[in-house]
């Protein structure tokens, strides 16, 4: 089982006491992530994505399983992934460029040779003019366009986007999802994602993860058969449909005896 | 009076001459905006407030002090107690050219500044501390307020006793004045620091002395910034009260002294004294704090 995809997640479990009781938030979760694919994470709020990011970025531990990046455990292992918040947590003392070195600067890279660094792909990425600007000054896209080449600029080979575009208005997500896929074809990064958003992870993935609701498990995978380049027509199309059409089944699918059997068929197949 | 006349006279001329000019979509016959003109009487009502207000501050000042005089020189109120402004003047004048004055101002001041200065920043050092552990903040934060309801001030004649009748009992009296405040205000600071924010440090792999340093620090600034109107206010209130209860020096040795031989003038003049020599020192912190404000986005790394 370990070593095929450049992430696998095992048989993870969480489990925590709250007010007195057990409250299991995943329940003996499976991913397997080949290099350099883009796959996303759709499921009810309260499913337990946010607890498996920060569980896969080392910062929290699980009850149970086993998370490994190239083959070695990354448990307890902070930074290993390039990890990025629901918020976009810019610092509000710094400037733009001062923010996306901050990777960087912890790891010990002198500033000089960090904004050396940075400034090109700002410039590239649409932050240019934005350097010396502090996060207050720029509209919700912009400070994500900032976090987000904060968490490139760290450079590691796997990134986590937790809802990054939650936040923004219909039109911004829109621009903000090619200006992502532009990025990811660029730099060939392993990209998990979570999303509440069906035609989201519809246009950026491979590969899609339907989560039950709590206690967090894996419904289905599905893989996105519409070839690259996707195109904003894309989203219109009859294959677009059929697949939305299948995850909103499989999201609002209250049937449990489904959920039980594809489960129970799940972990023999592991 | 100008607003009047405007009210009289709208003048749409001008204002077409400025270009202000619109088409209704109608009759597209041109109409003049007067949006400029309400404009324009807003500012002029605001410098008109603003001289008012100026100029009322001046005459309540002379009506108080002219006042003060005229009922001391028409004996309905007793000089010997209320002493009056040409006499307190006269006796400043005297103590400024032939008496101590100079040096009891520079004597207070120090101690307050130097008091002001080091309980700020130790308070601010204690404050801080509080994040690396939960534990240790939640067993000393019961001991913390009941330090800062303590009056410090009753302390005095133990801290005389204690350090002496010289400079250093009043600038630790200061000291002990700020030095709790600035603690609880750098620790309320610290206790509202964003976890998301330390998170994100910590999935960039930063230890913990980095995310102290780098979010920590810069984000509690402000409260400890906050603290600093307040602290000069209370530091000078130590070094006062510490020159009253046994000092050779000092503006609020002057004002005790003359308080024992009845020399009411100079009572007065130490009382003005020191409110010029607290509001100068507010003033102080103000542009303290301005430059503080200004500059914290370059306090990091």
């Amino acid at each position: 089982m370990n070593g095929k995809g450049k992430v696998e997640v095992t048989d993870i479990c969480k489990t925590y006491r709250k007010d007195d009781m057990n409250v299991t938030s995943l329940s003996h979760v499976y991913l397997s992530v080949e290099e350099g694919r883009f796959v996303s994470i759709i499921g009810p709020s309260g499913c337990g994505k946010s607890t498996l990011f920060n569980i896969m970025a080392g910062l929290l531990l699980p009850t149970s399983g086993e998370v490994t990046a190239d083959g070695k455990s990354i448990i307890g292992r902070a930074g290993y992934v390039g990890y990025m918040l629901q918020k976009d947590m810019l610092l509000p003392w710094r400037t733009i460029e001062d923010n996306i070195i901050l990777g960087l600067e912890i790891r010990g890279v002198p500033k000089k040779e960090a904004l050396a660094r940075a400034l090109p792909m700002m410039e590239k990425y649409g932050l240019k003019g934005f350097e010396k600007h502090h996060p207050e000054e720029l509209s919700g896209g912009m400070r994500q366009r900032a976090a987000l080449l904060r968490t490139l600029l760290y450079d590691r080979d796997i990134i986590l986007l937790d809802e990054p575009f939650g936040a923004l208005d219909a039109q911004t997500r829109l621009s903000m999802q090619n200006w992502l896929l532009e990025i990811w074809q660029d730099f060939g990064k392993t990209v998990l994602f979570v999303t509440h958003d069906i035609d989201e992870a519809i246009y950026l993935s491979d590969d899609i993860y339907v989560f039950s609701a709590r206690p967090g498990s894996v419904r289905a995978r599905i893989t996105v058969p519409i070839p690259r380049p996707r195109t904003t027509e894309d989203m219109t199309s009859p294959k677009f449909m059929e697949l939305k059409h299948e995850l909103i089944g499989l999201l609002y699918d209250k049937n449990s005896g489904v959920q039980q059997s594809s489960r129970e068929e799940r972990r023999m197949r592991a | 009076m100008t607003n009047a006349g405007e009210k009289l006279c709208p003048a749409p001329d001008t204002v077409i001459s400025k270009g202000e000019v619109r088409k209704k979509p109608e009759t597209g016959k041109a109409v003049s905006i007067p949006a400029r003109r309400i404009l324009y009487d807003e500012e002029t009502e605001k410098k008109v407030r603003r001289r008012h207000i100026r100029a009322g501050r001046l005459i309540v000042g002379a009506v108080l002090f002219g006042g003060w005089e005229l009922l001391v020189r028409a004996g309905l109120l007793d000089s010997y107690y209320w002493s009056c402004p040409s006499a307190i003047l006269k006796t400043t004048w005297q103590q400024l050219t032939t008496g101590t004055l100079w040096g009891d101002i520079l004597y207070t001041s120090g101690a307050t500044i130097l008091g002001f200065l080091t309980g700020t920043f130790f308070g601010a050092l204690l404050g801080l501390s509080f994040w690396w552990s939960k534990s240790y903040a939640g067993i000393s934060e019961p001991y913390l307020i009941i330090l800062n309801a303590l009056p410090k001030l009753a302390l005095g004649p133990v801290l005389v006793i204690l350090f002496g009748i010289g400079f250093p009992s009043k600038v630790i009296l200061a000291f002990l004045m700020t030095v709790i405040t600035t603690a609880l205000y750098a620790y309320s600071g610290v206790k509202s620091v964003d976890p998301a924010m330390e998170t994100l440090m910590y999935s960039l792999g930063a230890k913990r002395r980095q995310v102290f340093a780098k979010v920590v620090v810069p984000w509690s600034l402000p409260w400890i910034i906050s603290s600093l109107r307040v602290n000069i206010a209370l530091a000078l209130a130590g070094a006062i009260v510490g020159e009253f209860i046994a000092s050779e020096h000092g503006v609020g040795r002057m004002v005790i002294y003359a308080g024992t031989i009845l020399d009411i003038n100079l009572v007065w003049v130490g009382v003005f004294v020191l409110s010029i020599l607290s509001m100068v020192m507010y003033g102080g912190v103000v542009l303290l704090e301005k430059f503080l404000s200004k500059h914290l986005s370059n306090i990091h790394s």
